[in-house]
């Protein structure tokens, strides 16, 4: 079972916000409305969310990426 | 300039005074007559920096030799940059360097070119230092070498010394960093770039003459060498002192007139603030300055004396972060501006100027596309811990100490 | 008689053909309104309760997908219908058709523009943000195109229907394009969401590199 972890490009990120809306558990905001995202693994029932995201986000700035090691 | 008869063998140079060495001046003959001339290349040069225990003199650290060898084993034309930026605003050595030394740090750029095989060595210096730029074009005039050397005037700002803006703006891009694959694999037009300091490639002009052993014969064992130190603010003596590595720290600032010590920052704006007990009894290294929460860094060492407000220079400097953020990322635009405020409401006597800047410091921390924002976040972060006392005069009323702008805090003029 | 019912079947057909050919033309041009609209609504950064930023970006996306299917078939439509004679080549490549070259020809440029966008657009995420970026702009030219092509193509003039439904989708995209226009550049970060730490931020560009630190204990900023 692959562990995923959803990570976000700061330089392309303008703070869009469809992240947000479409993984409210595991996308938190910051104080200037920009995402804050887990350095885990995403729970398995959200990764289909999460892939949408990626393909949604208007500046492409996210990313869904393996982790390696223990 | 050739020599048509060989030179009697040059002695490598004893103590401390390998960089910068006081009676020389910046001319090709008189560089020559201290040094010699570059060798040509016989060994391997990635390996013998290696064995020297050469590292980054740009603040990261990173084994020197190791970046070597990687671009040499890159397969296509490649480029070797010379980052003399100097984007911390503390930071002198760069520029003393490059004023009193130009050979030494083309020696090293060429000698890196010829071992990775690179056609073109660019030294890259701020356009903010025209005196700089004349003093190393004036050098470049000079030499006649394998490869192609070239200076460019960079953007005068601190996110523009950051390697990955600087290759994107050799590149034809904005002095601005950018995602993507390192310069070792993709740089300067998408080749593969050595992008080091200019100190640590002086370092490595040293080397290729005289060798790792030599190298290792000042300084600790894991950290060899000498390095640039420049010490700033309220000292008689303000400047760059080269000094090998483990060089006691209280030792330094006698040398450069420190009176009493208020406040101390070691590693410049992108330092830490210490505890000035314990930092003047430190020795200048990682190792002993890592129990204190610094490192050594780009060496740069911020003195405030007693008579002035310390509280109101870090407020300064977090002024500097935030105007010299690039905008690409909306934590660090964002994000230092209000440390910076919330340092100013600390200044002003308001309480909540300490959570809220303990909250900003950890929300901005790692979220940017480079490490301005770390900078800032490091730099409020441990003053907060070593002013505890400032912090509460201010609270009271005030500390009685008037703000004197020992530290500089240029403004950034327009966009990159 | 076979004869003259034939003549009327086929007559009917090429009737049924013609209307559904510009059903489905108008269905395809209103399906695009939406989309644009909706495009410029994700660009700056619109959302209300029950429209999160999320479904404007999907709804966005299926309106354009929903808008090539009803273009292809208005497509097959114009080319299988005995009464025009549009071949397939005309579809795509302007001016050769030989029933109303011109405007038949901005369909067929409007058609190669919107199969552009929509292609990169699928192929985003290989193609890079800078190369999507710079094909999607070309949904500005694509949308004028094909209102010229439905309004101007054709021997009969539109209808009172066809009127209201033109106007309105070109008030639609005329009040879109000027929304869009008032935002200076790409988004503005933080825009419409500021938080109350930022109202009281500094202008870290305007204000001078000077603190303010009170020189005795008498005086106190505020």
């Amino acid at each position: 079972m692959k562990r995923l972890r959803l990570v976000v490009d700061p330089i392309a990120c303008d703070g869009r916000g469809v992240c947000r809306d479409l993984l409210p558990e595991v996308v938190a905001l910051d104080d200037w409305g920009f995402p804050i995202l887990p350095a885990g693994p995403l729970p398995p029932e959200v990764v289909a969310d999460a892939r949408r995201a990626v393909s949604l986000c208007p500046r492409l700035a996210l990313r869904l990426v393996e982790m390696t090691g223990a | 300039m050739t020599l048509l008869v060989p030179p009697a063998p040059v002695t490598p140079p004893v103590g401390p005074a390998r960089l910068i060495a006081p009676d020389t001046g910046p001319s090709l003959g008189e560089h020559l007559a201290r040094l010699g001339p570059l060798p040509r290349p016989t060994g391997d040069l990635p390996a013998m920096v290696t064995a020297a225990g050469v590292r980054g003199r740009g603040g990261a650290g990173f084994p020197t030799g190791t970046k070597l060898a990687e671009v040499a084993g890159a397969g296509e034309s490649k480029y070797v940059v010379a980052n003399g930026t100097e984007g911390e605003p503390l930071s002198a050595k760069d520029r003393a360097l490059l004023t009193a030394s130009p050979h030494l740090v083309l020696d090293g750029m060429v000698a890196a070119a010829l071992a990775v095989r690179a056609g073109t060595a660019i030294l890259c210096v701020s356009e903010g230092r025209p005196d700089v730029l004349a003093a190393v074009r004036r050098a470049v005039a000079e030499r006649r070498d394998p490869v192609e050397v070239v200076v460019a005037a960079v953007p005068d700002r601190y996110v523009a010394g950051q390697e990955t803006a600087l290759v994107n703006w050799l590149s034809g891009g904005d002095a601005v960093p950018t995602s993507g694959p390192r310069p070792a694999r993709r740089g300067v037009r998408g080749r593969p770039t050595l992008v080091d300091n200019v100190e640590t490639l002086a370092h490595v002009g040293l080397v290729a003459r005289f060798g790792a052993g030599w190298f290792r014969s000042l300084g600790l064992p894991e950290e060899p060498g000498t390095a640039l130190v420049t010490v700033a603010g309220g000292v008689a003596r303000p400047g760059v002192y080269e000094v090998p590595i483990g060089y006691p720290l209280g030792q330094l600032l006698a040398r450069a007139g420190a009176g009493p010590v208020g406040a101390l920052a070691v590693g410049g704006y992108f330092g830490t603030w210490i505890d000035p007990v314990r930092g003047l009894a430190a020795p200048l290294s990682d190792a002993g300055l890592g129990p204190l929460g610094a490192r050594l860094g780009a060496g740069c060492l911020a003195v405030l004396p007693t008579d002035s407000c310390a509280l109101a220079e870090v407020a300064a400097v977090a002024d500097w972060f935030a105007a010299s953020s690039a905008g690409q990322c909306g934590p660090c635009l964002f994000g230092l501006a209000d440390l910076a405020a919330a340092v100013r409401w600390l200044l002003a006597g308001r309480p909540e100027g300490a959570p809220a800047a303990d909250r900003w410091s950890a929300m901005v921390e790692g979220r940017g596309g480079c490490h301005l924002p770390d900078g800032a976040a490091r730099w409020v972060r441990s003053a907060l811990a070593v002013l505890g006392q400032e912090i509460e005069w201010h609270r009271a009323g005030g500390c009685g100490r008037p703000y004197r702008g020992y530290l500089p805090a240029p403004v950034p003029g327009g966009r990159a | 008689m076979t004869a003259g019912l034939t003549a009327a079947l086929t007559a009917g057909q090429s009737k049924a053909d013609w209307y559904l050919m510009r059903g489905t033309g108008l269905v395809a041009l209103v399906l695009f309104t939406v989309t644009l609209v909706l495009g410029v609504a994700g660009v700056r950064g619109w959302s209300r309760p029950g429209w999160p930023r999320a479904v404007v970006a999907v709804v966005h996306r299926n309106a354009a997908l929903l808008a090539v299917l009803f273009l292809t078939v208005h497509i097959v439509t114009a080319i299988v219908d005995p009464y025009v004679t549009v071949g397939w080549l005309a579809a795509v490549v302007p001016l050769v058709s030989h029933w109303d070259p011109v405007w038949t020809g901005l369909g067929a440029l409007s058609l190669d523009l919107a199969l552009a966008v929509v292609a990169t657009s699928l192929l985003r995420a290989r193609l890079g943000r800078r190369t999507w970026r710079a094909v999607h702009w070309l949904a500005y030219a694509c949308w004028p195109l094909a209102v010229a092509h439905g309004f101007l193509s054709g021997t009969d003039s539109p209808s009172a229907w066809d009127r209201v439904v033109y106007g309105l989708c070109l008030l639609a995209v005329a009040a879109a394009v000027v929304w869009r226009l008032r935002q200076t550049g790409d988004w503005a970060p933080g825009a419409g969401r500021v938080g109350p730490a930022a109202r009281h931020r500094p202008s870290p560009w305007a204000e001078p590199a000077v603190p303010v630190a009170p020189a005795s204990p008498d005086q106190r900023a505020s």
